[in-house]
């Protein structure tokens, strides 16, 4: 499966900052087929987790990944393994493999379970709707709280919303190009307009567009009582077929070196 | 340039397309540090900032189906996820002195702190 991977390699080599990154032992997966082979290897790697992407590296200074895991469509848990501080990433998707990391530490280990529990593209997305959600609730408030002013404020806001000079009108964000452009810092306009106008138009993020629906509720529903992430598993989907051939496309390319590194050991070892 | 057409599906922040009869993907895209461009009518581009003269191009059926598209892919990466999320947390955390980040214990998460040097 092609993929455009100087864009990705760039991505995970760029200066932008990692959410995650160290270095974790990563069993090495064989097939059945593999007769010779007893007991399971373990290879230590680089690991740089951006965004909802784990890559892994040869080195720390390799200028490229050997290795990509999309986490979509994944749960994270603590492994059963021989290891200590061993962890594993398991997809809902049957014919996927999973992947079996073993950290330096009891630290380390829950660092990292922690990072990649919460780095998927929709756990992202469900904060980012409930954000949105209570931000025009705020803006309604506000908004109503300025039509009556003798209502006592509720919601705990704070003294300085009665106050619009304190709220100074700023630049509205840019259009965004993926990567490109920056936030300008938007911002509530001061006395005299209403949160429905700053609301409009291009001045704040357009909402998300609609998406696979998500197996774990409706995303219009009832607030969340809370985000954590056990409650987010990652929603069952055909799309996860789509990752696996991901993960098998690098995964393929490292089985066809290891060959070839197997081959040229044979000859040099008789 | 030959057009081939293709089924294309955007799942979070991937682009797959797939011979029009086939289950699998022949190929994806990684939408992070791209640049979408609508170009002539029915057609927008997909660039990268390491790549900019290497445009993939697609043609829609509809100069609309093309204007989906175009803010569909230019709202589907991750870091454009994450700006958005850090907006939002800072307007609110303005509007009402509370983060609301708080209630969720994620609060101190690297992965949703205002960084300059984030792209």
């Amino acid at each position: 499966m092609k993929l455009n991977e100087r864009s990705v390699a760039h991505y995970a080599t760029c200066d932008s900052p990692a959410d995650h990154a160290g270095f974790l032992r990563k069993r090495v997966e064989r097939h059945h087929h593999h007769a010779h082979h007893h007991g399971t290897s373990y290879q230590r790697r680089w690991f740089v987790l951006k965004g909802n992407l784990l890559f892994y590296f040869e080195e720390r200074e390799s200028r490229e990944p050997v290795g990509l895991v999309v986490l979509e469509g994944c749960t994270v848990e603590l492994c059963e393994a021989a290891e200590e501080f061993a962890f594993a990433i398991r997809f809902d998707d049957a014919g996927a493999r999973a992947y079996v990391l073993v950290a330096d530490g009891q630290a380390a280990m829950e660092a990292w379970v922690k990072a990649l529990s919460r780095a998927s593209f929709d756990y992202m997305r469900l904060v980012v709707r409930e954000l949105e959600k209570q931000l025009e609730e705020a803006c309604k408030s506000l908004a109503a709280c300025r039509k009556s002013p003798r209502k006592s404020s509720s919601s705990g806001r704070k003294r300085h919303l009665s106050n619009p000079a304190l709220l100074p009108l700023q630049e509205k964000p840019t259009t965004l190009e993926n990567g490109y452009s920056t936030w300008g810092s938007g911002g509530c306009v001061a006395a005299g307009a209403t949160c429905s106008d700053y609301d409009g138009g291009q001045t704040k993020p357009p909402p998300l567009p609609p998406r696979r629906r998500s197996g774990t509720g409706s995303a219009t529903g009832s607030p969340a009582p809370g985000l954590s992430p056990a409650m987010l598993e990652s929603p069952v989907s055909p799309e996860t077929i789509c990752f696996s051939k991901l993960h098998n496309w690098y995964g393929q390319e490292i089985a066809v070196l290891r060959r070839e590194w197997q081959e040229r050991q044979k000859r040099g070892h008789p | 340039a030959v057009l081939k057409k293709r089924l294309v599906k955007l799942v979070v922040n991937f682009l797959f397309y797939f011979r029009t009869d086939e289950a699998e993907p022949i190929g994806a895209l990684l939408l992070e540090r791209c640049r979408i461009t609508k170009e002539e009518e029915n057609v927008f581009s997909i660039s990268f900032i390491e790549e900019p003269e290497r445009k993939y191009c697609f043609e829609c059926a509809t100069e609309e189906q093309c204007q989906e598209w175009v803010e569909a892919l230019k709202r589907a990466s991750y870091e454009f996820l994450r700006r958005s999320l850090i907006f939002y947390r800072n307007e609110i955390q303005k509007m009402t002195g509370k983060d609301p980040l708080e209630q969720y214990g994620i609060s101190e998460e690297a992965r949703f702190q205002l960084g300059a040097h984030r792209q």
